[in-house]
């Protein structure tokens, strides 16, 4: 027994969250679950990137300018942090509301809509606000059981609320809400500058070295092939990404998300005004971009009550095991839903389901909440 | 037993939880972060009506004074910005400052104010920023009387908010 308790592990609330999220370095790097993409987008610029630094910009530093490949450095370097800063951050995610909050909200609906008789369906949860003299519909959420701020939006894919919604993106692996819109744009619009830099500079790379000869004349083969592919490369994305930071622009003078374009919230006749646009296009702009960045509220390095974790040890006898396992199947992400059904073995709880299961044990009856830890709360 | 005077450790050893409270947020000004000031009746008898809503008030100040958008903002921004975001490795966000001040705020507030009334507020950061959370005790040694006496009182004036419990 003394060996267990000297290797208990701390169970961080990163651990228990629901939604379908992906956790690394303990709870510092917050993904979607499917990152297949993100490794491409990482591999096409990097590889791209790498190609243009080894053979195009050798030859251009010399002939041309040495600040030709600094530039090109300095952008690469922006757009790999935006990449990494989208991708790893907090969307904006909303957690769900604990048990008590919920039986609240339920009860007020009641109160309101009064009890539905059996058979019948209930009536969509809706609560009307106004908001600079237009009326915004609040929808309820079935699966986090709060009424949806207004712009936030629940992502199917990563099971979660997230505020000021804007989309799923599998190109980063991650959902683009209110804390990650800004490194999102800033991205796009650097890898644009990026690419058009890049496919520039090649096709002045093959018209000064003449390489366009050189593939009649056979010769220096594999430097052709790799310049080649790498204006192709530069070509197709310049269409895609080029065209997408224009959209977003778009979007940012007008303070608008992509979730709301698609679903014509604000267009049409029948349809209320866009509230939340200041009416001037700098004032959105610097809204959007520079405006202020509230902090995650998942708080995800948070240390989960001791309380559950002693009993966990308790009364399993096959306890650091399971822990350790817990610490690697978390990483993978494939496995999370596995991880926390072996943790509700040792502790009494609910059947499993991905909204009911961790609320119950963070708050038991009867406890006080635990002080706000300093450590964990404000992240990035 | 006489009414007590609680100190926020006598509250934890003492006292029981009887219900919650949860004040909602309020979208009148768009996203911004405020919280409604209506009273809530299960509180009626236990803390006056002036004494919630300055708590309240206080509190949309301190959120109206971190998402204020004006220019030490936009320098923040653009700072952050020029160097890529690295800035925020060593230095907190105005926002972040802001939450710590709320933080001191919501304490002294339990200590002063709301523990010696049994009741206690959790910092809304806890509830992920949806609702403030006031959770309303009760004494145990007179829980046989008083518990419910308040649960009956509280469940005519809320709607049945205690009943659930």
């Amino acid at each position: 027994m003394s060996v267990m308790v000297a290797r208990k592990k701390v169970v961080r609330k990163w651990e228990k969250l629901p939604g379908r999220n992906t956790f690394c370095c303990d709870g510092r790097i917050m993904m979607a679950r499917q990152k297949g993409i993100f490794y491409l987008t990482l591999f096409l610029i990097l590889g791209t990137c790498a190609l243009f630094f080894a053979f195009e910009c050798r030859y251009l530093a010399v002939q041309l300018s040495p600040a030709i490949p600094v530039f090109a450095a300095v952008l690469f370097l922006f757009a790999m942090a935006t990449l990494l800063r989208t991708s790893f951050s907090d969307p904006g995610v909303i957690p769900r509301a604990l048990p008590d909050e919920a039986a609240f909200i339920e009860m007020e609906i009641e109160a309101t809509n009064g009890t539905v008789p059996q058979g019948q369906r209930p009536p969509p949860r809706i609560k009307n606000f106004q908001i600079n003299n237009q009326i915004v519909k609040l929808k309820y959420c079935y699966t986090c059981k709060i009424f949806r701020p207004p712009r936030a939006s629940h992502c199917s894919i990563c099971d979660n609320c997230v505020e000021r919604f804007d989309h799923h993106c599998p190109w980063v692996g991650n959902c683009v809400g209110k804390r990650n819109y800004r490194y999102f744009y800033l991205f796009i619009l650097s890898l644009s500058l990026l690419t058009i830099y890049i496919f520039t500079f090649n096709i002045v790379y093959v018209a000064l070295t003449g390489l366009g000869l050189g593939l009649f004349l056979g010769c220096s083969q594999s430097l052709t092939v790799l310049t080649v592919l790498e204006v192709l490369i530069c070509f197709f994305t310049l269409w895609s990404v080029v065209g997408l930071t224009g959209f977003h622009t778009f979007l940012v003078a007008l303070n608008q998300t992509t979730n709301e374009d698609i679903k014509g919230s604000w267009t049409g006749k029948n349809r209320v005004q866009n509230p939340y646009s200041h009416g001037n296009i700098v004032k959105n702009c610097c809204e959007v971009l520079c405006g202020p960045l509230p902090p995650s509220v998942l708080d995800r390095r948070g240390i989960l009550q001791q309380e559950e974790s002693t009993a966990q040890e308790e009364s399993c006898p096959r306890g650091p095991r399971l822990c350790l396992c817990a610490q690697t199947d978390t990483l993978h992400g494939g496995v999370f839903m596995q991880v926390t059904a072996v943790f509700s073995l040792q502790v009494p709880a609910p059947p499993l389901s991905h909204a009911e299961m961790p609320e119950e044990k963070q708050l038991t009856s009867g406890e006080l909440p635990v002080p706000p830890q300093d450590a964990g709360q404000a992240e990035h | 037993c006489p009414p007590q005077v609680h100190s926020l450790q006598e509250l934890r050893r003492s006292a029981s939880l009887a219900t919650k409270v949860f004040v909602q947020r309020d979208y009148s000004d768009g996203t911004t972060c405020q919280f409604q000031t209506k009273f809530p009746p299960e509180l009626e008898s236990r803390i006056e009506r002036q004494l919630f809503e300055e708590t309240v008030k206080t509190l949309n100040g301190f959120y109206a004074e971190a998402e204020k958008i004006g220019g030490s903002s936009y320098l923040e921004g653009c700072l952050a910005c020029a160097t890529a975001y690295f800035i925020f490795l060593c230095m907190e966000t105005h926002y972040e400052k802001v939450l710590k001040k709320i933080s001191k705020y919501i304490q002294d507030q339990n200590e002063k104010i709301y523990a010696p009334r049994g009741l206690l507020l959790t910092d809304p950061l806890e509830r992920g920023m949806r609702v403030i959370e006031i959770s309303i005790y009760e004494d145990r040694c007179s829980s046989g009387s008083s518990s419910s006496g308040s649960s009956s009182s509280s469940s005519s004036g809320g709607g049945g908010g205690a009943g659930g419990r």
